[in-house]
């Protein structure tokens, strides 16, 4: 049977006394944590600051605090403790997001954590992980707990659609090595990437599918490989452009100097999304596999214009 | 250590505090005000040395009011954490000495300087040492400007919550935040029964006064709650034009202040 995020907690925390489970009134993937752990149980209430600042302190006397709230309000209402006081005392604090892009659905701008990748990836020594999945959520822990520096997990243990290679920080796994259509993605959107490329596959387009995972550190051999390989590069994100993965793969092509590819953003620029049913917002959104599947082969079909036809 | 001792300590701490004054300025008001209470602390209180900095079962002492540094270095260099000397290296680039604390000074245990920030982490250490059923003490020093920001409020609802009887959070009760009296911007009173009402036991002090100090401090602990001593202070204390002077922030003393400011110190 399949085990959850908090059943691999409670088993890493049994074998390394060092881990304390925190949270700020938020026990949506802990709930049995407290009974099965309750020495090593601190909930603040909804005190986002409170939570990280002491868990910094925990940090200090050689404990390895997991922090968790909503991704929207650990990663900004509490961002300069974060900074401050994880970041710059370099202390091993995991911070977990619940909630994070799309998955707030219903909830509304206010609950839209669209910009916690681009935040976090600020701090120095921070790290960020977007699992995909469950399967990915669970295979990554024991590194991330035994890892001396801070972490961001942007939280998601929906069930795995793919199977997944061995877990490595940095390293991004690649389905296909085909060169019409790269689809670059982390996270949530990868099930979403993975059917549009199955489309993209039966209608006969040379494809291949980038899981970075880490978003920092992000792959840059498996971006450049894209960027060097593949005419049209989509960079699906369930965040704002600016400061997500699109803005460091522009970022890596400069500076390598590898800028042949047309590097095409799905994701949020300069607004939030609509709040309702996930799978509406998907449609809605163009972030579905039909709809991505749809947006990928018009970029292919066009891909012997000019560029500026394509960005205009 | 004898009260006297502490007052000649006190006054070496304030001599420190004048020469980083003189080498490219620092927060000199509020670092004069509370130096008998870190001297207190460092000398009288805490159960720490400059041989267990790294003992898990040292006390803890916070400065979250970072600008008040000077006091801190002063102090540590007086009990021998720190070389005097190196405070010679005031905003110095071979050093790290500048105007907000910073740990690779023996005996600093966070990094401070935006205010609200480590009364929860020192909350943290405080539930941490409850967790492990240990006895050591945490002291963390707040500014009464400081108790604007949102957060320490927020985190004292936390400790209490927790019972954390093993924190004492010290105001250094100046009256004057950075260009404003307290009571004219943001009103506190009545402080000690803010504090009161949150769950904590309240002791108040002459913060420029040994006795005082120890009485407040000493004073018996009512189980499960946090502990706060108001040290009643005054900023820029020991020197005659800069006390309680709300247009004496930061402050560069130039040459002939800073012989006349050593001599009014010495005497």
């Amino acid at each position: 049977m399949t085990q959850t995020y908090e059943q691999v907690l409670v088993e890493l925390a049994k074998n390394d006394e060092r881990i304390v489970v925190m949270t700020a009134e938020n026990r949506a993937a802990i709930r049995n944590v407290p009974a099965l752990l309750p020495n090593r149980f601190i909930d603040t209430g909804i005190t986002e600051q409170t939570l990280i600042g002491a868990a910094a302190g925990l940090a200090l006397r050689g404990r390895i605090p997991v922090v968790h709230g909503l991704a929207a309000f650990i990663s900004m209402r509490s961002f300069e403790f974060a900074r401050t006081d994880v970041g710059l005392a370099d202390l091993p604090v995991k911070i977990v997001g619940y909630v994070p892009g799309l998955l707030s659905d219903g909830n509304g701008p206010t609950h839209q954590a669209l910009e916690d990748n681009a935040l976090m990836k600020q701090i120095p020594g921070m790290q960020v992980f977007t699992p995909a999945d469950n399967a990915e959520l669970l295979a990554a822990l024991p590194h991330i707990m035994s890892d001396g520096n801070p972490w961001y997990i942007r939280y998601y243990d929906g069930e795995a659609t793919v199977q997944h290679e061995a877990f490595e920080p940095g390293i991004a796994e690649e389905f296909g090595d085909g060169t019409d259509v790269a689809i670059l993605t982390s996270g949530y959107m990868l099930q979403h990437c993975y059917k549009a490329i199955e489309k993209l596959d039966a209608a006969g387009v040379s494809t291949r599918l980038v899981n970075l995972r880490t978003v920092k550190p992000l792959d840059e051999v498996a971006v450049c490989s894209a960027l060097l390989e593949c005419r049209n590069v989509l960079v699906v994100e369930d965040h704002f452009r600016r400061g997500g993965i699109y803005t460091d793969v522009c970022e890596i092509a400069m500076r390598r100097g590898v800028t042949q590819a047309r590097v095409v953003p799905v994701s949020f620029h300069e607004r939030w999304f609509r709040p309702a049913k996930l799978e509406q917002v998907l449609a809605h959104e163009g972030m579905d596999a039909n709809s991505l599947f749809e947006f990928a082969l018009s970029c292919h079909a066009t891909s012997a214009q000019e560029k500026e036809e394509v960005f205009s | 250590m004898t009260n006297e001792q502490l007052e000649l300590i006190s006054r070496n701490v304030r001599k420190h505090i004048l020469t980083m004054s003189k080498s490219g300025g620092c927060f000199l008001g509020a670092a004069m005000s509370c130096v008998e209470t870190m001297v207190y602390l460092y000398g009288k209180q805490a159960n720490i040395s400059p041989e267990t900095t790294q003992d898990p079962n040292r006390d803890y002492v916070f400065l979250s009011n970072g600008h008040d540094v000077p006091s801190l270095y002063g102090t540590l260099a007086e009990f021998g954490f720190l070389e005097a000397s190196r405070l010679e290296k005031h905003l110095d680039i071979s050093d790290v000495i500048f105007w907000h604390p910073h740990t690779d000074i023996p005996g600093v245990e966070f990094r401070a300087g935006s205010l609200g920030h480590l009364l929860s982490v020192a909350t943290g250490v405080a539930l941490d040492i409850k967790m492990r059923g240990e006895d050591n003490q945490v002291y963390v020093m707040l500014g009464d400007g400081e108790l604007n920001e949102g957060s320490n409020w927020e985190a004292i609802l936390v400790a209490q919550a927790h019972n954390c009887d093993n924190l004492t959070i010290v105001i250094d009760r100046n009256n004057i935040q950075a260009n404003m009296r307290t009571e004219d911007l943001i009103p506190l009173e009545p402080l000690a029964d803010k504090f009161r009402v949150f769950g904590c036991q309240v002791e108040e002090c002459d913060g420029h006064n040994f006795d005082s100090l120890a009485t407040a401090f000493e004073a018996e602990r009512e189980s499960g709650k946090p502990k706060v001593v108001i040290a009643h202070t005054a900023r820029g204390k020991g020197l005659q034009d800069h006390t309680d002077r709300v247009d004496r922030w930061f402050y560069t003393l130039n040459e002939s202040e800073y012989t006349s400011f050593m001599q009014e110190v010495e005497a």
